[in-house]
């Protein structure tokens, strides 16, 4: 059951990062930061975050999964909600309570931090709520043809489909051009795409075919791990239709370049 | 068969460069899905026929010795025969002595993956029985020594040529490229077959506990007269087909052709329950049913237990975009697709089977169509877990992740070693924005380019925004 804004209103929010945003987009996570607090919450960032351990849990090695989720659980005690820019991550976060036995009392703690974990759109659009938002979103504009990839474990994990979309469309000039096969992989899967390289390519370029058939110039998504993967494949094809995280459109953050654009330092734009 | 599985990367990348084959797939997804899809919006309780398979599926499998046992006293009861095996090799033997008991020379098959899982074929021409295929797209294979590239559509690799090239070589007859021509030719020659042969052997979709009958689900109707010609009926099948009672067959029935084929219904849906009897027009006068194991009754009480409740609908494989790159051959057995990355380690052993578990992204499209909600992907990720612990994946991956995982678990560490890799990779990249090529990374930067790093990692920059009054 989704929370009246009043209820979220100054609401202690944990970031969590991604790994991703961490080393190569930090914007996106100020962007989800400035989100988060125009929304009226408190966002605090724990230092002892690292990475949500997806890898290992992916490889099979459950031992590195529980140190890792432990240390997530440890670090994110105590917030009312655990945020984050990437529903990959924060389906990790949910598949946590499947690590420890019931006996143990991570086990309740994994439960609880599920609970109270959100991808950023589903905050913004499940928790938070559209009556909160819409003001600071009209005030918008972004002129751009857009088409956006669902990305696998926020659509299927996490049920993220239409609160991007819904976001999106209280924004002036968005128009949406939804591609082909918008919920089919685009062949990014962690480390499946260096381990499989050549099928991984077969993959995201069936994907870009199917962005560049939709006519829109700026793709966007919810999660960093498949955007680098199709910026990347966009930039090495030539195309110039431009990637970006949707919360930077969100956050009015498009003045910095898109994802594998030109150069642009962080430490002078700070 | 051969197992070609640890190849799996070679025949991946051969797939993805053979034309023919590429443009066969893309007739795939363009089909199967998109019926599935129709069929599925037009039944609003599909989703709830999902629960409830799942549910009896599960029940099912914890009583399967009960279900068995009435199933094997139904059969007997109506003059048939149940053999178990526990093997392939039990399984082929068991069949060819009863093709020696009736002095088969020639034998006519519906279509069967447990058959191809035995190995049934080789077995019995070695040992001086034909088998005749009489599934269209069995029976193409069979003349091109190819093998089932999909458990139903088996020759969905092949293209019009293929098939007109392999009845020109092998019929005797005017080559043609006209489909309708080539199915009638198929018919004429199969007919001969048909009546000719002196055992059928058919595969069986369900086992139904309560009648002892076996039913097969087909579209082309060459299983009926594979098990109602001859004077011998043998059945092979696998112990967890076994329903209850044949309400509970027609669930599955309903989840089943819509989520292979996207029909509403099967076109024949053919129960077999025994020999002829006394005033019946047609049938067997021996009816045998081969109930297979081949490890899964070891499944049972397992991490795997939820690969039993599969129907070998193929939605998963139809579904999956890597089944959709490199088309069934690529897997190298019998069954391919997710439902194959899950059996085929359990069957031919992870050491042989570990690539398939492992090429997938997860991304849960298959466990998302799956009419009996079998979780494929953490399933695959047992297997992962089971090649972690032996210590089987190669060296460099293992060496990898525990390189990270000791600086995921220190977080000081890690940011320190972030902060150097954000760097390097920021200044490798210059003013582009992008790297094209990078020491230890050919696995992206050969296929794509990798966006650079904006120059500072968050926690770097957070910090020092704070430091400086925190305004953002």
């Amino acid at each position: 059951m989704p929370n009246s804004p009043s209820q979220t209103t100054s609401a202690r929010v944990g970031l969590f990062v991604t790994c991703l945003a961490d080393m190569f987009r930090p914007s996106v996570a100020f962007a989800t930061v400035k989100l988060l607090e125009q929304a009226g919450c408190n966002v605090e960032v724990p230092e002892q975050q690292t990475c949500c351990g997806q890898p290992a849990f992916n490889s099979g090695d459950n031992d590195t999964s529980r140190d890792i989720a432990r240390q997530t659980i440890d670090a994110f005690d105590g917030y009312e909600y655990v945020v984050g820019p990437s529903g990959s991550c924060i389906g990790m976060l949910h598949y946590y309570p499947e690590l420890f036995e019931e006996s143990d009392p991570y086990h309740v703690r994994a439960l609880e931090l599920k609970s109270r974990s959100f991808e950023i759109t589903s905050f913004l659009f499940d928790v938070i709520g559209m009556e909160a938002l819409q003001e600071q979103l009209n005030k918008l504009q972004f002129n751009q043809k857009v088409t956006y990839h669902d990305s696998c474990s926020g659509l299927r994990q996490l049920g993220v489909k239409q609160q991007p979309r819904e976001l999106l469309s209280q924004v002036q000039g968005v128009e949406l051009e939804e591609m082909e096969e918008a919920e089919t992989c685009c062949g990014f899967g962690g480390t499946f795409c260096v381990k499989y390289p050549e099928i991984s390519n077969r993959m995201v370029s069936n994907k870009t075919e199917n962005i560049s058939n939709s006519g829109a110039t700026t793709l966007l998504g919810g999660d960093l791990g498949c955007l680098l993967n199709m910026a990347g494949k966009l930039k090495r094809e030539g195309k110039t239709i431009e990637a970006r995280h949707v919360v930077e459109i969100l956050a009015d953050m498009t003045d910095i370049p898109a994802i594998g654009e030109a150069d642009y330092d962080l430490a002078k734009a700070l | 068969m051969q197992i070609n599985t640890p190849f799996f990367k070679q025949r991946a990348s051969e797939a993805l460069h053979d034309e023919n084959l590429q443009k066969a797939l893309g007739n795939l997804k363009a089909g199967f899905p998109e019926k599935r899809a129709i069929a599925v919006s037009r039944m609003p309780e599909f989703e709830d026929l999902r629960d409830q398979a799942r549910d009896l599926k599960n029940h099912i499998i914890e009583h399967l010795d009960l279900y068995l046992e009435q199933f094997e006293s139904k059969v007997t009861e109506n003059g048939g025969h149940v053999h178990w095996a526990r093997t392939s090799d039990d399984a082929n033997k068991i069949i060819l002595d009863i093709c020696k008991q009736v002095n088969a020379k020639t034998v006519t098959k519906g279509k069967s993956m447990v058959s191809e899982e035995t190995g049934l074929n080789d077995y019995l021409e070695k040992n001086g029985i034909q088998p005749v295929e009489t599934d269209l797209g069995e029976y193409i294979l069979q003349l091109r020594e190819d093998h089932p590239s999909h458990i139903i559509a088996p020759a969905i690799h092949l293209n019009l040529e293929d098939v007109s090239e392999a009845f020109h070589k092998n019929h005797n007859r005017p080559k043609s490229d006209d489909p309708a021509v080539l199915m009638q030719e198929a018919r004429e020659v199969l007919r001969e077959k048909f009546v000719a042969a002196d055992v059928g052997i058919t595969g069986a979709n369900f086992c139904v506990a309560e009648t002892g009958s076996t039913i097969i689900i087909t579209n082309e109707g060459n299983g009926d007269l594979t098990q109602t010609l001859p004077k011998t009926h043998i059945v092979i099948t696998s112990i967890e087909k076994v329903v209850p009672t044949l309400e509970d067959m027609t669930l599955f029935q309903r989840l089943l052709a819509r989520s292979a084929t996207g029909q509403e219904f099967t076109v024949y849906n053919t129960l077999s329950s025994g020999p002829r009897r006394e005033g019946d027009q047609d049938g067997p006068e021996n009816f045998h049913v081969v109930l297979v194991d081949n490890g899964r009754s070891e499944m049972v009480g397992s991490e795997f237990q939820d690969m039993l409740r599969c129907i070998r609908c193929s939605a998963c494989m139809n579904h999956c975009p890597v089944y959709g790159a490199v088309g069934g051959h690529s897997y190298g057995w019998v069954y391919p697709g997710p439902m194959g990355s899950v059996l085929t380690p359990k069957m031919i052993g992870i050491e042989k089977g570990g690539m398939l578990p492992n090429a997938s992204t997860f991304c849960g499209k298959c466990e998302s169509v799956c009419p009996v909600r079998i979780p494929l992907p953490k399933l695959m990720r047992h297997w992962r877990q089971d090649e972690f612990s032996k210590h089987l994946q190669p060296k460099a991956a293992r060496y990898g992740l525990a390189g990270w995982a000791f600086l995921a678990k220190r977080p000081a560490l890690y940011k320190t070693y972030t902060r150097m890799a954000n760097w390097f990779m920021k200044h490798w990249a210059g003013k582009k924005g992008r790297i094209e090529k990078m020491p230890l990374a050919g696995g992206w930067t050969d296929w794509r380019d990798m966006p650079a790093p904006q120059g500072k990692t968050f926690m770097q920059a957070w910090k020092e925004q704070q430091k400086n009054g925190g305004s953002h």
